[in-house]
Parts: C-alpha cells; structure tokens; sequence
C-alpha cells in the first residue's frame, strides 16, 4: 500500500505539477479581472499568493517527519513543491509592489520602516538562492553543501509566518496557528530522536 | 424606510464626491463582531436582530433612560451626507449616508455642563454577532469623542445608506459616523450612549494602545506603526485602481481643524 503509494509520487512527471502550478497565478489573474475576486481583487490575489506561498512552504516541511513517521515518502516532489511557493511568494511581492502600493518612493520607506515588510522581505531574499540552486546542476556541483544550503527554508518559513502574523490587525487565529505549525516543524528537525537512520534534513 | 422617506435636499460637505456602488459599500466591511474578513459581516449580519432596539442614553444627562430606536427616530431630521469614508487600513470609499446629527440626539437627552466626553457602546449578543464568540477584541466594541466632536455638525447618526434602511453588516440600526476620523472610530449597532467627564476607553486603543490613539483623527503626515498613511486605495474600481492621496482630516479640514488648535497631533493621534 505505502510502496504502491510511493511509486505513483515517483512516476509523476515533474512538467505536469509545473504546469498546475501556473494555472493558479493565471486563474487568480482572470478572475481577478472579471470581477471574481470580491470587492478588493489587489488584497484578495495579494493574499491568495502570499497564504499558498506558505501553505506550499508547510507542506515542503511536513515531507520528511511524514516519511520517518510513516513512511510514506513525498520526497520526489519537494523540490517542485519549493520552487513553486518561490514563484507563489515572488507574484505575492510583485502584486504588492505593482499593484498595493504603487509609489515607488513609499517602497522602500515601506521595506526599512514596517517591520512586517522588513521580515517579509527577508523571507523572501532568503528563498533566492534556494531557488537559484533548484536545478540538477547545482544539485551536483554544490554536493553535500546544497543540502547545507537548502536548510535556509527554516528560517525563511519562521519569517514568512512571523511576517503573517504581524501585518494581521487584532487577536487572529489563523496566522497564529501557521505560526506554531511552523515552528513546531522546524523544531522536529533539531530534536535527537533514537530511531536509527533518521536525521536531520 | 428610515432612508428614503425623510430625506432632507441638504448634502453638507458632499462637494464634487461620487458615492461608492452600493455593493462595494455593503459587500466590503469590518465589522469585528461578525469575523475577520472583509466578507464576513455580509455573510453573517443577518442573524442580529434589529427590532425592538433601544438605546440607553445615561451618565451626565438630565433625561437618562431607554430610548426606543422608533421614538427616536420620529423626532429626527433625516438627511442624505455623502462623505468620504477612510479605513486605518489605507482604503477609502464615498458613501451617501442617511441619518441625523448626534448632536439633535444628545440634545433630547439634555447634557450636564459637566460632561466632557461621549462614550458609545456596542451590542453584546454572541449567539447572534459570532464573531464575539472569539477573542478577537476585549467585547462589548467601544468607543468615545470629545463633547466638542460629537456635538460638531459633520457628526452624524446613520439609519440608512443610499436611501434604503442601513444594513446589518453596516451597523444597523444605528451607527456612529465621523467623517474626519478613521472607520473604526464611526461605532456600530449601538446600544449605550453615556456622557461623562473622564476619556473613555476605546477599544482598539485597549488592543493595541501604540497604534490607535483615542482621537484616530485621518492624519496623512502620522503614519501607522505599520505602514504608511499618506495615501490610499479607494475600493471598488478593479484591479488597475490608482492611489489617491489621503487628505489631513480625510478632507474635513476647514470644517474641523478648529477642534484641534494647539495640540500636537503626532502625540494625540
């Protein structure tokens, strides 16, 4: 049942999972245009992208305490999984940028002044050079140290919730709730655990 | 109809504003006691209960008691105010108001020369306004003005938008409105109106004190902690839509910039 489970993930082409991905953006986009976003369509696809972002985020880190715990392996996607919150993440920022706040002098006011922004932006910076590596080559060339490397999603994903929790107004429930999932999923990584051939990654 | 009957020709303060689609202004709320998003009251306002209503006028009065929303009604000038309407949150839309002037109000009550300040409250009816079943805010919602702000003529109660009863999600049946100020000082759903001589407290300033002062006047010069306040998005015009920059006193200066003269408003935001 499990290998049955672990084979399909394995025979799904990678082009196919891209090619969904890019219907979502493109969906967002059409709707946002026809009216099918709401009141607010520049919050609503600023949100929309920013939350799948993360979600997709959560879901990379879920991977691997879900094979050691069950075994069940999503492995073969993580890295399509990561590079499409990446992109998720980057729409999130240019819809900001182009379409939220526009002037380009209140920009950068906004990266250095708004703390939310700030680590926003720090998130974002440190997802750049995981998605700059995300090719076969740079899995070979970097060796043992794109593993190393790669390990800029925890604090990458520790920012991006912080940074959901702080732009949001009041007691909220649902940033606060991504926020202890995440920290709990990074903190799985860096408790010793006595199973034999379980590590950190 | 508490809207369109009683519509005085008078528009104050309305100058060259086109009024936001109705749709926009009764789709797109915060309104805390109904959920979080934009779309929540519109989706669950419909379980408040708006009649009977009644409305306990006490404190710094000579006439303190329950007043029943109907008899106050009926001693009131209804007129149509079409005013600017800024969110904290940097949005903005115009909406056609149809209400009387507080002022009209806190006169039937008759204020005591010793009362400085008017605090408002809120319903409190968690199994009807769910959102009070959460956290979100210290509940009841409250709010207050300077005696000299709410008396001031822009001050209005709304009972109607666009001519139509006010909507739920909007604050039925009886809402505060100022225009000078940002959208959570304009209290909804009220149920308690006291005059007193000591500030009271409001909630989002219990929330969260650094962000939202007691006056919340729109100021684009003091920005948010958070973001900035010298522009804003208007809502309703798509995708493409233009900031515009946000006017010292949402635009009001003229008429209310008297109120202030002399105090620091980065220190009194």
């Amino acid at each position: 049942m499990k290998e049955h489970f672990n084979s399909v993930i394995r025979r799904i082409p990678k082009w196919a999972l891209y090619m969904v991905a890019a219907l979502y953006p493109a969906w967002l986009l059409y709707n946002g245009l026809t009216g099918g976003l709401g009141i607010d369509p520049v919050k609503a696809m600023e949100h929309a992208l920013g939350k799948v972002g993360l979600q997709l985020i959560v879901l990379g880190l879920i991977i691997t305490p879900l094979r050691s715990l069950t075994g069940v392996s999503l492995l073969p996607l993580r890295r399509v999984i990561g590079v499409v919150a990446f992109f998720y993440i980057l729409l999130h920022f240019v819809v900001w940028l182009v379409l939220d706040v526009q002037i380009l002098a209140q920009i950068w006011a906004d990266i250095l002044k708004r703390p939310y922004v700030t680590v926003g932006m720090a998130g974002l910076l440190m997802l750049l050079p995981l998605a700059a590596t995300s090719n076969n080559r740079s899995v070979r060339k970097l060796g043992p140290r794109w593993r190393k490397l790669h390990k800029l999603t925890y604090p990458a994903a520790l920012l991006g919730v912080i940074h959901y929790l702080m732009q949001s107004r009041g007691f909220q429930y649902e940033p606060l709730l991504y926020v202890v999932v995440v920290f709990g999923l990074v903190a799985w990584r860096f408790v010793p655990r006595r199973r034999a051939g379980s590590r950190v990654g | 109809g508490l809207g369109l009957a009683a519509i005085a020709p008078k528009a104050q303060a309305a100058a060259d504003l086109t009024p936001s689609e109705y749709d926009v202004i009764t789709q797109y709320n915060n309104f805390y006691e109904f959920g979080t998003d934009k779309g929540d009251p519109a989706k669950h306002a419909h379980r408040l209960t708006t009649k009977p209503w009644t409305v306990t006028i006490d404190g710094m009065v000579d006439n303190p008691g329950d007043y029943a929303f109907d008899d106050i009604i009926s001693k009131m000038t209804i007129e149509e105010r079409i005013y600017r309407f800024r969110c904290v949150e940097a949005w903005s839309m115009v909406v056609p108001w149809n209400g009387f002037e507080l002022k009209d109000l806190l006169d039937l009550a008759g204020v005591q020369s010793s009362a400085k300040y008017v605090a408002f409250e809120t319903l409190y009816r968690p199994e009807e306004m769910i959102g009070q079943q959460r956290p979100f805010l210290d509940w009841p919602y409250v709010e207050g003005l300077r005696l000299d702000e709410a008396n001031h003529p822009l001050t209005i109660m709304a009972t109607g938008i666009y001519g139509k009863d006010i909507p739920k999600q909007n604050g039925a049946p009886l809402r505060l409105v100022v225009p000078w100020k940002y959208g959570f000082k304009s209290i909804k759903s009220i149920v308690r109106i006291t005059l007193t001589d000591k500030e009271p407290p409001t909630s989002w300033n219990k929330a969260i004190a650094s962000e939202y002062g007691f006056y919340s006047n729109v100021n684009p010069e003091v920005s948010h902690p958070r973001w900035s306040q010298a522009s804003e998005r208007p809502i309703g015009g798509g995708l493409f839509t233009k900031r515009i920059p946000t006017l010292m006193f949402n635009g009001y200066e003229d008429e209310v910039a008297g109120l202030y003269e002399g105090m620091d408003l980065a220190k009194n935001f």
